[in-house]
């Protein structure tokens, strides 16, 4: 709370198994406020199990995450509490098919009386004025195109006033041409100062957007830096093959 | 067979409206038990989950005769044994429970089956907004599972409705039971079952339709959906 930019995100010694599966072997990461961390890394690597370990999606085996100075591995820590200031958008957009978009929006900050009906209704329609989509706001998910249930989704998550934001491949089960839509919403949220971790394989966005890029593969962190310094001159031999290959 | 028509058409339309209203009794109980132990089911506890384990191969592994012979004649004894000798309890609440108990079992099997079916990234999304686990169940998974359930719920319904037969043997003044006494009275067999098949047969097809038209509704929207 004392530097102007506080840490958001802290995560010590982290590991996670699954069974005898060790997928999260030793992670150490901080993450200031108004960053935006890409997670790269071959599939298996872990980075969406970092991802979800971030806010108890996943259960942590062992290690510290703390959020917003609030331990997330902690049992007693009201969980649930702590999710409303932690947005997140999943690969397969997971809306809720039997709510309007604008339902979907307003479902959280009504039912977590964080906002009246009215309020959320505003703050969805805004939303989706914003993510470009005003005029959806009565339509049902299973109508709108793949790029537009992402977008609606990054609404949703939105709509709780979140201060961090997780993408968790959010383009990666778009057709190629949705996936700049989807992009082009991210890059302002992060121009406007979200902090925001995303695991993602679209390189460009992480050339052009990224703070910092994280390059995990086997559940350590191999290398991590600038943009400039991880994609365009690794260091490390494994991030220099995984680029060979995506590049 | 039209003069049996003729002169027991009170009684067995009584009995219809009994058997309908058994039926309609236990089911409303049994969607409330399977709701609950559906939960129980799908939750992380181990615990809970045995309870709902334990209640559905118990219920499921007795028959509905038994069941009914328990709850009617064993429980008031077991009552009055303690002191209140002046316990009764009436068919109809005998019946309801007994059905109720069985339909119910199913019927936790129904809703596990529907709140399986939800995707889990459903449940991901509601939490990871800050919706606790009920409300996640509540508003996301349990509206969409209800809706995938509704054929199996009209299934159950008719088999429930086709169960209330047995509860004749407690005295419950159902259609069965008054084919019983019609027969009583007039010997005729072969008429009056005929009869009493006939009525079953002409509500329960006419259930059925409903359920196919709803689900065919259902599959509409599905494909709509997608």
């Amino acid at each position: 709370m004392e530097n102007s930019k506080q840490t958001k995100v802290s995560v010590k010694n982290l590991k996670k198994n699954f069974g005898k599966l060790e997928v999260l072997k030793d992670i150490d990461l901080e993450i200031q406020e108004g960053e935006v961390v890409v997670l790269l890394g071959p599939s298996g690597s872990g980075k969406s199990t970092f991802l979800r370990c971030l806010n108890r999606l996943e259960e942590i085996t062992a290690g510290e995450v703390t959020v917003d100075g609030i331990s997330v591995s902690d049992k007693k820590t009201d969980i649930n509490k702590l999710r409303e200031n932690i947005g997140m958008v999943f690969q397969h957009f997971n809306l809720f098919p039997h709510m309007t978009v604008l339902e979907n929006i307003m479902l959280a900050p009504v039912e977590l009386k964080k906002m009246t009906k009215e309020e959320a209704r505003q703050k969805g329609l805004s939303l989706l004025k914003r993510v470009g989509l005003a005029d959806k706001a009565d339509v049902y998910p299973p109508q709108l195109s793949g790029g537009q249930k992402q977008r609606v989704a990054i609404a949703r998550a939105l709509a709780m006033n979140p201060d961090i934001m997780l993408f968790d491949e959010p383009t990666s089960a778009l057709d190629p041409e949705m996936v700049g839509e989807v992009l082009a919403v991210m890059k302002e949220l992060a121009a406007e100062g979200m902090t925001m971790v995303v695991v993602t394989h679209e390189i460009g966005f992480a050339r052009e957007v990224a703070s910092r890029v994280v390059f995990m593969d086997g559940g350590y962190v191999v290398e991590q830096g600038t943009p400039e310094e991880v994609i365009l001159h690794p260091k490390e031999q494994r991030t220099i093959d995984f680029l060979n290959k995506v590049l | 067979m039209i003069s049996i028509i003729h002169t027991y058409k009170g009684l067995l339309l009584q009995s219809l409206g009994q058997t309908l209203l058994l039926t309609l009794l236990s089911l409303i109980f049994a969607f409330i038990i399977g709701l609950v132990f559906g939960l129980l089911s799908v939750s992380k506890s181990k615990i809970l989950n045995c309870i709902s384990t334990i209640y559905v191969d118990g219920i499921r592994g007795i028959p509905l005769i038994v069941l009914a012979y328990f709850i009617y004649f064993g429980i008031p004894a077991a009552i009055k044994a303690v002191g209140f000798t002046d316990f009764k309890m009436s068919a109809l609440v005998a019946g309801t429970i007994s059905l109720s108990m069985n339909a119910g079992a199913y019927m936790a099997e129904i809703f596990r089956a529907g709140i399986q079916s939800v995707d889990k990234g459903q449940m991901e999304a509601a939490r990871s907004l800050g919706l606790s686990y009920g409300k996640s169940m509540k508003k996301v998974i349990l509206p969409q599972a209800i809706r995938t359930m509704i054929p199996s719920i009209i299934n159950q319904f008719i088999i429930s409705l086709k169960d209330t037969s047995i509860l004749s043997v407690i005295g419950f003044p159902e259609l069965t039971k008054a084919g019983n006494i019609i027969v009583g009275n007039t010997f005729k067999a072969l008429q009056v079952w005929g009869i009493i098949a006939i009525m079953y047969m002409v509500v329960i097809i006419t259930l059925s339709r409903i359920a196919k038209r709803i689900e065919r509704r259902i599959n509409v929207g599905k494909l709509e959906a997608n």
